[in-house]
């Protein structure tokens, strides 16, 4: 079927965005890039609203645009189902899970000074330093597979960041800069 | 509310946020946001502006990474409604999301139309680079706390999860299924001493 040519198409479409979303972020712990793979499933092999390549180039666009990582699910829903479909996904993606949040911190507050609260506290901490600690690991991998100076980019940046109180932006400028005119 | 000295407010900062504050600093975030909001979340509400301490970002994040969905904008929202509540999280949330739907939106119309990206390759793979060297560094930085006061299990749970994520690359589900029990329980022993 070619979704977005006809009325009907276009509503099933977007119902399909909603619903499979929303299911998705359900789901979806530790964070949208843990989702990718699942996306990736969901948006070629079972939905077909694109082809592998072009779900890679979206994700490539994702990460080019400023923003929280979930917009790649904005970018899918364009894709597939133009400007409502961005709003619907994204809607898909959020909505949900942000109720769960506001009632979830709203309890954890509560519970400020309970004993309980503590203890689940000091285990979950450090285990969400270790996830993060494990995707800084896989991204620099993957960004410095390319060349040298790519390595060299990521260790300055490092460096100067946890170091100085100098704005990032300026190792983004220079590194985008670089990249663009093929020396990376 | 300067006057109700409750045991709460001792531990807030002097002012808290207005609804225009929370939205321009949640958009300012999110439009930083290259290759991950995370690093700038931290660097404008902890280092900036002070909002949170490093301990608090931590706790807030930890909470906000356990809980379904999107990280960040979980973090949005336990943010913005702990300090002005509904209206709060409404206006965190849209700030964080509503620059960049509208950006990426534009982006992808371009691409649906043109599809070209071959330019835009070379910057993204330079851009990714210094990402990647930036959550390291704020990584370094989250993980200081840990090793504060003489310290506990933390570190080692840390280790492990990084060990089984980053190196050996298991799938997630199942190392937290069984990382969470024995940090919770390491927690727990430590605590009841």
């Amino acid at each position: 079927m070619v979704a977005g040519d006809t009325m009907t198409g276009n509503t099933n479409t977007l119902t399909n965005l909603a619903v499979q979303f929303t299911i998705l972020s359900l789901f979806a712990i530790g964070g949208a890039n843990a989702a990718i793979p699942e996306m990736h499933r969901l948006a070629v092999d079972v939905m077909g609203w694109m082809d592998d390549r072009q779900f890679t180039d979206l994700f490539a666009i994702a990460q080019l645009a400023p923003g929280p990582n979930v917009i790649i699910v904005t970018l899918i829903g364009y894709k597939a189902a133009g400007l409502a479909g961005a709003v619907v996904a994204t809607a898909g993606m959020c909505g949900p899970t942000c109720v769960v949040a506001f009632w979830a911190g709203r309890t954890w507050e509560r519970f400020k000074h309970a004993r309980w609260r503590i203890i689940v506290q000091a285990g979950m901490v450090p285990v969400t330093l270790g996830l993060i600690a494990a995707s800084a690991f896989v991204l620099a991998r993957a960004a410095d597979g390319h060349s040298v100076l790519a390595f060299a980019i990521t260790a300055a940046t490092a460096a100067i960041a946890f170091t100085t109180r100098l704005n990032p932006l300026w190792a983004f400028a220079l590194a985008g800069g670089l990249g663009l005119i093929g020396w990376v | 509310m300067p006057e109700n000295v409750s045991e709460n407010a001792v531990l807030e900062p002097p002012k808290a946020p207005t609804l225009l504050q929370l939205f321009t600093v949640f958009a300012t975030i999110s439009l930083y946001g290259f290759g991950g909001v995370l690093p700038w979340t931290y660097r404008v509400l902890v280092e900036e502006r002070r909002w949170l301490t490093a301990e608090e970002f931590n706790e807030l994040f930890s909470l906000s990474q356990f809980l379904p969905g999107p990280n960040t904008v979980n973090l949005s929202i336990v943010f913005g409604s702990r300090f002005r509540g509904a209206r709060g999280a409404a206006v965190t949330f849209f700030g964080l999301i509503g620059p960049p739907v509208v950006i990426i939106s534009l982006l992808g119309f371009l691409y649906v139309r043109y599809g070209e990206i071959e330019m835009l390759r070379g910057a993204l793979t330079g851009i990714a680079a210094a990402a990647a060297g930036l959550l390291i560094a704020v990584t370094a930085k989250m993980a200081l706390p840990l090793f504060r006061r003489p310290f506990g299990p933390a570190p080692f749970v840390a280790a492990a999860g990084f060990i089984a994520i980053g190196l050996m690359r298991w799938p997630l589900p199942w190392v937290l299924l069984a990382l969470v029990p024995v940090s919770l329980a390491l927690a727990w022993w430590r605590a009841t001493r």
